[in-house]
């Protein structure tokens, strides 16, 4: 684009503290018209921080944000909207039982007619190929539909900066590709967008600046396309990232789980039935189930940890029937179990590290007797997990909720394989945890697999399961697709699956 | 202009520790002021209040009297708070308890023989009876999802109708003059005193051993740490396996137990007969007490006699210096309300943010 002198929007000496922690110390950022800036950093860097500044969510402690040069104060998500800064947020705020038009309405000012705003959706769907049917609920959508309407929501507002957080953590590879030409259509009109993602690939390939940010500093501004993947990676980590040591090939060992066709009615409105779903696991072999999240995942780990329970055959546990014991008595039978979300369910934020150890291990290590808590042996316990995994925290036995995503996720993750388990089921093993702490944890799931352990990997991060997989199958719909051998396909044919074309001819040739 | 309430890093233990006393500062202040917009100087109501109970062995036993009770009731039903169960029905359970202990002292009345036996199963029943009572709201939130703040609080006035009706109908002593109450128990069922010659029963000790006994269960043991996590993080008590039913039984067996063996000392220790009324509140109170106790055990026992000497010390102002007990009431109130503002205060930071009014 021509005629830009200076920056269409522009923050100088940004610095947010929350207390004693510096959350943005003395952060410069420009952004420009027609251009899409990435803003590259670990978890913790800073990078939410100063987007929220950016949409008028926090005000920054010190500093200015300046439009066109003059100094604005954004004192509300309101007055940001008001200058054209509008943000398409990670998690979607959308209310799952109205229709995609009231979820549009919501936000738009009053006295618009239904016709009118029918009309401007479809006008906006033409020009950037999002199309939307108005009237279907939101519930019925998926994660790439959904999105399309937080798209579609803030570029009714016409703005001049995009804020996009993470966009592509809940899309297939082909939902990405539809939105990347999205995003260099509205690049090409002259609008500015501040993308975040910790995806390098997509950052390379969307973005020609990038700013750089580590534990709340910029450290560096670069030209991404001139950058590899791992260049970046080691700016953004500040040490070059650990490869991880080659997964596994075939298993050998005796089989440790087995599902037998198994079903499960949708616990709730909007969660997903689990239809047949049949599949073996080997000890010394890592399986991956690939899907976007909301096909089922949440509800096959509850099935699969005993946290909702099936039909006994249904699940063996090292041919036992399991299905129908509860979470306790399939760990007695050595299995553990990661879920997704750390912080209240993996671990309660408000209990210290040592309260944590005996959350998911008080059935199967040593820490009770009489029924009181042996507090030295779980004191014992937290410590040699925190060594073990190079959990870094304030203290010797602080609240879980006090550490760091990745470090808590490495506290849970070692918790549970220092169990030494013989089935360990993990969801999204590595979710929102910086790179040196993922690498780390998948290094773990690989050493334990070696160690002649079974497991389960549940991941949306397509990269993780190509690098620690044997084999990988797809969730989709609640239907589990035959496993295959990673050398036996590509990112390509399990994106297919993701997106539900696997139903019935394509996965043949695969099986 | 909004406020905006921004977590603390840490909660120091000072701060943790000095906030209830400054709560209690406040809520003396702000009583003072009330008592002095009444015309009483607020320099005689404060010796009445707090200096006289504390100075002469009478009150100090009373107040014993007044805190064992609460004390007992209220760690029954820390339990049930810690994990988010809403037993409000306290009082219902302690007149039950009372109730069915009562029962057992009156068909003994002027039993010859071995006696012994008579005041423990008078414990015991009263205890089963409370905790009985309090599976009614239990089992109707586990088994039907009804919420247990309704149903166990509706059960109170149940109760207290049916002890009402029990002895003024069918327990009523025959040869009492018609007076709406039972006969008196015989010694066999009576706690026995501490000291001859004074107030003090029995009963205080049995609610200090229950305190020092839960304190062991709920700091200490591996259910304690279930109810706390349940409490703290309902999904993570499931991924630890402890089962929500299981937990939601026990709870309230442990606050309905705690309630109705209150009750029966209560009317086997103070009362000695079973009366139309048998709690001045006791099982509402204790909710107060739970709470300012911070649902610790030794909390509760501080707390309990915080209310109780403001008790008493409210029933000498009311004759001495002709103030209403409601006065002592509305104290209560305030300084729970305060209590728990002061919490809010160690652990959020208050911000003043300019702008952005909505």
């Amino acid at each position: 684009m021509a005629s830009e002198a200076g920056p269409l929007f522009g923050a100088y000496g940004i610095v947010k503290r929350f207390g004693a922690f510096t959350a943005n110390d003395h952060i410069d950022l420009e952004i420009r018209a027609g251009e899409i800036h990435a803003l590259l950093g670990e978890n913790g860097a800073g990078k939410s921080t100063l987007m929220k500044i950016l949409y008028g969510l926090l005000e920054p402690t010190e500093g200015v944000v300046t439009h066109r040069g003059e100094t604005v104060r954004l004192g509300s998500p309101e007055a940001a909207r008001r200058l054209g800064i509008g943000m398409v947020f990670q998690h979607f705020s959308l209310c799952e039982n109205l229709t995609v038009a009231e979820n549009i309405a919501l936000v738009m000012e009053r006295g618009l007619s239904r016709a009118d705003l029918a009309r401007r959706i479809a006008a906006l769907g033409d020009t950037y190929g999002l199309h939307l049917e108005p009237d279907r609920p939101v519930w019925s959508l998926s994660a790439g539909e959904r999105q399309r309407i937080e798209i579609v929501r803030c570029l009714l507002q016409d703005p001049k900066l995009v804020i996009l957080d993470e966009p592509t953590s809940v899309l297939t590879p082909g939902e990405a590709e539809v939105l990347f030409t999205v995003l260099e259509r509205l690049r090409d009109e002259g609008r500015a967008l501040l993308y975040i993602s910790h995806r390098l690939d997509e950052v390379r390939r969307l973005c020609a600046r990038a700013t750089i940010l580590r534990a709340g500093k910029v450290v560096g501004a670069c030209d991404p396309r001139a950058e590899s993947a791992a260049s970046l990676a080691a700016m953004m980590v500040g040490e070059e990232v650990r490869e991880v040591a080659a997964a596994p090939g075939a298993a050998a060992g005796p089989e440790r789980l087995r599902l037998d066709r198994l079903s499960l009615p949708a616990p709730r409105l909007h969660a997903t039935a689990l239809r047949d779903i049949t599949l073996a696991i080997r000890g010394g072999e890592i399986l991956g189930i690939a899907g976007i999240a909301g096909n089922g995942q949440a509800e096959l780990f509850a099935a699969l940890s005993g946290e909702t329970t099936v039909p006994a055959e249904a699940v063996r546990i090292d041919g036992e029937p399991a299905g129908h014991l509860g979470i306790n008595a399939r760990r007695r039978l050595g299995a553990a179990f990661v879920p997704e979300e750390r912080n209240g369910h993996a671990a309660a934020p408000g209990l210290s590290l040592s309260d944590n150890i005996v959350l998911s291990r008080h059935a199967t290590a040593p820490l009770t007797r009489f029924g009181l808590v042996r507090r030295a042996a779980a004191r014992a316990l937290a410590a040699s997990v925190s060594t073990a995994f190079d959990v870094r925290k304030a203290g010797p036995d602080p609240a879980a909720g006090t550490l760091s995503g990745g470090n808590l996720q490495k506290f849970v993750v070692g918790r549970e394989i220092l169990a030494e388990p013989g089935l360990l089921v993990v969801d999204q093993p590595t979710w929102g945890v910086d790179a040196a702490a993922a690498a780390r944890i998948r290094q773990a799931l690989i050493d334990l697999a070696a160690r002649g352990s079974a497991v389960l990997v549940i991941s949306q991060d397509l990269d993780e399961l190509f690098e620690i997989a044997g084999r990988i199958a797809v969730l989709h719909g609640g239907s589990l697709s035959p496993p295959v051998a990673r050398a036996e396909t590509s990112r390509e044919a399990v994106g297919l699956l993701m997106g539900g074309a696997g139903t019935s001819s394509e996965t043949a040739h695969a099986a | 202009m909004r406020l905006d309430l921004v977590p603390r890093g840490r909660r120091s233990a000072l701060s943790a520790a000095l906030s209830p006393a400054l709560a209690f500062l406040a809520a003396v202040l702000v009583g003072g002021i009330a008592v002095a917009l009444m015309g009483v100087s607020p320099a005689a109501a404060f010796t009445v209040y707090f200096v006289a109970p504390l100075s002469d062995l009478w009150s100090l036993q009373e107040i014993a009297l007044k805190a064992a009770p609460l004390a007992l009731i209220a760690t029954g039903l820390a339990f049930c708070y810690r994990a988010n169960l809403w037993n409000i029905g306290a009082e219902g359970q302690f007149v039950v308890g009372g109730l069915a202990g009562g029962i057992i002292a009156i068909a003994t009345h002027g039993t010859e023989g071995a006696t012994f036996w008579i005041l423990p199963a008078m414990l015991l029943t009263g205890t089963l009876a409370g905790l009985a009572y309090a599976m009614i709201p239990a089992l109707l939130r586990v088994k039907l999802g009804v919420s247990e703040i309704l149903t166990s609080l509706m059960l109170v006035y149940v109760a207290e109708l049916l002890l009402d009706y029990m002895a003024r109908g069918p327990l009523r002593d025959p040869a009492g003059y018609n007076f709406p109450q039972s006969v008196t128990f015989d010694d066999a069922a009576r706690l026995p005193y501490l000291m001859e010659g004074d107030t003090l029963h029995a009963g205080v000790l049995v609610a200090l051993a229950a305190v020092l006994l839960a304190a062991l269960v709920l700091g200490r043991s591996l259910f304690g740490f279930e109810m706390r996590l349940v409490g703290a993080s309902p999904r993570a008590a499931r991924f630890a396996g402890f089962g929500e039913a299981r937990l939601t039984l026990m709870a309230f067996a442990i606050s309905g137990g705690a309630a109705g063996l209150a009750g029966i000392v209560e009317v086997a220790g103070k009362i000695g007969q079973l009366q139309p009324t048998i709690s001045p509140g006791y099982g509402f109170t204790a909710i107060i007490v739970a709470f300012l106790g911070r649902l610790s055990p030794v909390g509760i026992l501080l707390a309990a006699l915080v209310i109780a000497v403001t008790t008493i010390g409210g029933e000498a102002a009311q004759i001495d210096l002709r103030l209403p007990l409601d006065l002592t009431r509305a104290f209560q109130g305030l300084l729970l309300g305060l209590v728990l503002a002061a919490d809010v205060f160690t652990r959020f930071k208050v911000r003043l943010v300019p702008g952005a009014a909505r």
